[in-house]
C-alpha cells in the first residue's frame, strides 16, 4: 500500500475516493435496509440534467452551481418516484425505471444542446457520465470531507430515529416521529453523497458504491452499527485494492476496478458468509433433510414394532417402503443409521438397536404428545392435527418437551387413542 | 427521405421494447431491462474481440448470453442467498458493467467501441449505411435488421401469448396449471437481451431502457385489458418517436434522448389527464 501512497497525486485520489465511498456506504445502509437499493441508480442518472441546467443557466463550470442543479433534480427524481408510487397503480421499480430513463434522456438532450450551441466550453460535462477518479484535486477532497463530516454528524444525532424508520416505519409513525422530515433528511444525505461523488466514479458505478458494501455487510451482522462499520471496511479494502490495480497497470480505470472488487467481495459474501451464505444454507438444509429422513425411518420402524409387539425382529424392507421412499432409498438411509448406531446389520438382516428403539420411541412420543396438545389446548379437530405434528416432532426441543409433558399432565393416549410411550 | 428513414428505424427499434416492456411492467421487473442493458456490455466486448467486427452474429450471441447470465445471477442471489431483489439487481449489473468497462480499457487498442455510441446510439447516421446488391438500393441496412427483429418479437408474443400472459398476471396460477414458469421467465429474459443488443447500436442504451419502461407504463395507466395495453404502448411509442424526432431536428440535439424525453412528456400528460378524469368521476359519484 505504501508504494502508491508516496505519490502525492495518487494519495489525493486514494483518500478522496476512500472518504467519498465511505460516506456513500454509510447512507447506502439506509437505502438498503429501506429496500430502496435502486434509488441510488435513479438518483445518479437523474442528477445529470441538473448538472447541464446548472451550466446552462449560469454559463460557468463553477462546481457550486452544477452541484446545486444536480441536487435539485436528484431530489425531484426521488420525489416523483414516491409520488407515482403513492398516487397511481405504478409500482416502485417501474417508477424508478420511468423517472431514471426520462431524466437521463433530458440530460443527454441538454448535453447535446450545450455541445452544439456553446462549443468547446462544455468539455468536462460528460465526465459526469463515466467519471474520472484520476481528476480528483485538493478541493474535491475538501468537499468530500465536509460532506462526510456532515453525514456523520447527522447519522450520529439521528441514529435511533433512522434505525426505527428502516425497520418499522409504522411504529415510528405511531409514536409520533416526524416521518416525512426524517425521510427527507435521509433522501437529502443520499442525494448529497451521490452528487459530490459522481464526477469521480460516474453514473452507473455510483449505485454500486451505495449498495454493494451495505448488502455485503448485512450478511455478517444483525446489528446496524456493526453493519455500518463492516460496510466501511468493505469499501476500504476495495478502494485499496482498486487504486492499487490502477496504479500497477497502466491505463486501468480506478472506479470500475473498485466497483469490480467491491461487487466481487459482495458476491463472495452472499455465497460463503458463515450464517446466511447460500453455500452454507445449502449444506445446512441437506443435513437437516437427512436428519429428518433418518428420524422418520426410525419412527416407522418403531411403529412396525409396536404393531408386532416385538421391536427387535429383522427389518423387512417392503414393509418400511412407501411411495416416497423406495426400498433402495431405505437401505441407503439404513446404512447412515448404522453409522449412528441406531440399527445393526447381522447376516444380511437389519435389526433395530436399543438406541434406535429409544430414538424412534421418542419421535412417536413427541408426535402423539403434540397431537394431544393441539386437540386439547388449541381445540383443533383430531383429524387435522397429523400434518402439523409431522413437522413439529423434528423441531421440539427437550425443554419444550418437558414443558409439554407437564402442561398436559403426562397423557396416556393421543387423540387417535394410540398409546403415548414414555 | 432521411427524416422518414430515421423515424421508421426508431419506431422499429422501439416496438419490440414496448411490447416486451409491457410484460416486464406487469411482472414488476421494469428494472430488469435496465440491468440487462448494462450487463450485456462484457458480452459485446468479448464477442467483438473474437470476431473483430461490430455487426456479427457473435455479438448477438455474446450479449444475449451475458444478458441471461445476469438474470440467472439476479435470480440466484435473490432466491438462494435471500438477498433483497432490488439489491441483487443493483449488484449484478454494476458488477458486469464494470467488468465490461475494464475489458474495454484493457483492450482499448483493439476496440473502437465508443462509449458515446453505446449511450446515445447512431440514429441520425443509421440511414447512411445502405444495403446494396449490385446496383439496387434496398434502403438502410438497419431498417432490414430491425424489421427482422420486430417480426421475431411479434411472432414470439403472438405464438406464446397465452402462457406469457398467464405467467405475467398470476405466476402461482400458471404454476398450478402446469406451465413451466421458469422456462417462460428465462425465455422472456432471453428475448429482452436479444432486443436490447439488436437495437442498442441504433438507438443507444438510454432509449432501450426508456422504451422498455415508458410506453408500457403510459399504457398501463389507462388500460384494463392486456391486448389494449399492448396496442396503446405501441401507439405511444410511435407518437414519441415522431414528435421526438421533430424536437431533435429543431433543437439539433441527440435523437434517441429527445425521443425518451417526449416519452416522458406523453406519460406526464396521460398521467395528469387520467388523474383529472378519475377525480371528476369521484366527485360525480359523490354527487358534488
Amino acid at each position: 500500500m505504501e508504494f502508491y501512497l508516496s505519490d502525492p497525486n495518487l494519495r489525493l485520489v486514494f483518500f478522496g475516493i476512500l472518504i467519498m465511498s465511505s460516506t456513500t456506504a454509510v447512507v447506502g445502509n439506509y437505502a438498503f435496509l429501506r429496500k430502496r437499493s435502486l434509488i441510488g441508480d435513479a438518483i445518479s442518472h437523474s442528477i445529470f440534467p441538473g448538472i447541464c441546467l446548472g451550466f446552462l443557466f449560469t454559463d460557468s463550470k463553477n462546481p457550486v452551481f452544477l452541484l446545486v442543479g444536480a441536487f435539485a433534480t436528484g431530489w425531484l427524481a426521488v420525489f416523483l418516484i414516491d409520488y407515482f408510487k403513492n398516487n397511481s397503480k405504478i409500482k416502485e421499480d417501474s417508477a424508478i425505471a420511468l423517472v431514471m430513463s426520462v431524466f437521463f434522456g433530458i440530460g443527454i438532450v441538454l448535453l447535446t444542446y450545450i455541445q452544439q450551441s456553446k462549443g468547446a466550453n462544455q468539455s468536462g460535462l460528460d465526465k459526469f457520465l463515466f467519471g474520472q477518479a484520476a481528476s480528483i484535486v485538493e478541493t474535491d477532497v475538501i468537499v468530500f470531507g465536509s460532506v462526510a463530516l456532515l453525514s456523520l454528524v447527522v447519522v450520529l444525532l439521528l441514529f435511533r430515529e433512522f434505525k426505527l424508520i428502516c425497520f418499522d416505519p409504522v411504529f415510528a409513525k405511531s409514536i409520533g416521529y416526524p416521518i416525512k422530515t426524517l425521510e427527507a433528511i435521509i433522501t437529502s444525505l443520499t442525494v448529497l453523497a451521490i452528487v459530490v461523488g459522481i464526477r469521480s466514479v460516474g453514473v452507473v458505478l455510483m449505485s454500486a458504491m451505495l449498495i454493494a458494501p451495505a448488502a455485503a455487510a448485512r450478511f455478517w451482522t444483525n446489528n446496524l452499527s456493526v453493519m455500518m462499520v463492516v460496510s466501511i471496511l468493505f469499501t476500504t479494502i476495495s478502494t485499496i485494492l482498486g487504486c492499487g490495480v490502477s496504479y500497477a497497470f497502466e491505463g486501468m480505470p480506478t472506479g470500475p476496478w473498485i466497483v469490480m472488487i467491491m461487487s466481487f467481495l459482495a458476491i463472495l459474501t452472499f455465497l460463503f458468509a458463515p450464517q446466511k451464505g447460500s453455500v452454507n444454507k445449502y449444506f445446512r438444509d441437506r443435513m437437516n433433510w437427512s436428519r429428518i429422513e433418518k428420524e422418520n425411518i426410525l419412527k416407522k420402524l418403531y411403529q412396525i414394532g409396536e404393531v408386532k409387539n416385538d421391536f427387535f425382529q429383522p427389518i423387512f424392507l417392503p414393509e418400511v417402503a412407501n411411495n416416497r421412499h423406495t426400498e433402495i432409498k431405505i437401505s441407503q438411509i439404513l446404512k447412515k443409521l448404522k453409522n449412528d448406531g441406531f440399527v445393526i446389520k447381522t447376516k444380511g438382516n437389519w435389526y433395530l438397536s436399543a438406541e434406535g428403539k429409544a430414538k424412534g420411541q421418542k419421535m412417536i412420543k413427541l408426535h402423539r404428545l403434540w397431537e394431544f396438545y393441539l386437540t386439547e389446548k388449541v381445540h383443533i379437530a383430531p383429524d387435522h392435527v397429523h400434518d402439523n405434528s409431522e413437522m413439529m416432532e423434528h423441531i421440539i426441543s427437550p425443554e419444550m418437551e418437558e414443558k409439554l409433558e407437564k402442561a398436559l399432565n403426562y397423557p396416556k393416549k393421543d387423540p387417535h387413542s394410540k398409546e403415548i410411550p414414555y | 427521405m432521411n427524416h422518414f428513414w430515421i423515424i421508421i428505424i426508431s419506431i422499429l427499434a422501439g416496438l419490440p421494447c414496448a411490447w416486451l416492456g409491457s410484460f416486464l411492467v406487469l411482472r414488476k421487473m421494469a428494472m430488469i431491462g435496465d440491468a440487462i442493458s448494462h450487463s450485456i456490455l462484457p458480452g459485446i466486448v468479448i464477442a467483438y474481440l473474437m470476431s473483430g467486427q461490430k455487426d456479427s452474429f457473435l455479438l448477438f450471441l455474446g450479449a444475449s448470453l451475458f444478458g441471461i447470465l445476469s438474470t440467472f445471477l439476479i435470480e440466484y442471489l435473490h432466491s438462494k442467498s435471500g438477498l433483497q431483489a432490488d439489491a441483487s439487481i443493483g449488484i449484478t449489473f454494476t458488477f458486469l458493467f464494470s467488468l465490461g468497462v475494464i475489458l474495454i480499457c484493457y483492450f482499448s487498442s483493439q476496440i473502437d467501441l465508443d462509449q458515446d455510441c453505446v449511450l446515445y446510439g447512431e440514429l441520425a447516421y443509421s440511414p447512411l449505411s445502405r444495403w446494396i446488391i449490385d446496383i439496387y438500393d434496398f434502403g438502410p441496412k438497419a431498417f432490414w435488421v430491425l424489421f427482422l427483429v420486430v417480426i421475431c418479437t411479434f411472432s414470439y408474443i403472438y405464438f406464446f401469448y397465452q402462457p406469457l400472459k398467464l405467467v405475467s398476471f398470476d405466476e402461482e396460477f400458471a404454476k398450478v396449471s402446469g406451465i413451466n414458469v421458469m422456462l417462460w421467465h428465462y425465455s422472456l429474459m432471453g428475448m429482452v437481451s436479444f432486443i436490447t443488443v439488436s437495437t442498442f447500436e441504433e438507438v443507444g442504451s438510454i432509449l432501450v431502457i426508456s422504451n422498455l419502461a415508458v410506453p408500457a407504463l403510459t399504457a398501463f395507466l389507462i388500460s384494463k385489458n392486456f391486448k389494449r395495453m399492448l396496442f396503446l404502448a405501441s401507439f405511444f411509442l410511435i407518437l414519441s418517436c415522431i414528435l421526438g424526432y421533430g424536437l431533435a431536428y429543431f433543437l439539433n440535439v441527440a435523437v434517441a434522448a429527445s425521443i425518451s424525453l417526449l416519452g416522458g412528456l406523453i406519460f406526464g400528460i396521460v398521467f395528469i389527464t387520467e388523474k383529472m378524469i378519475s377525480n371528476q368521476k369521484k366527485y360525480l359519484a359523490l354527487g358534488l
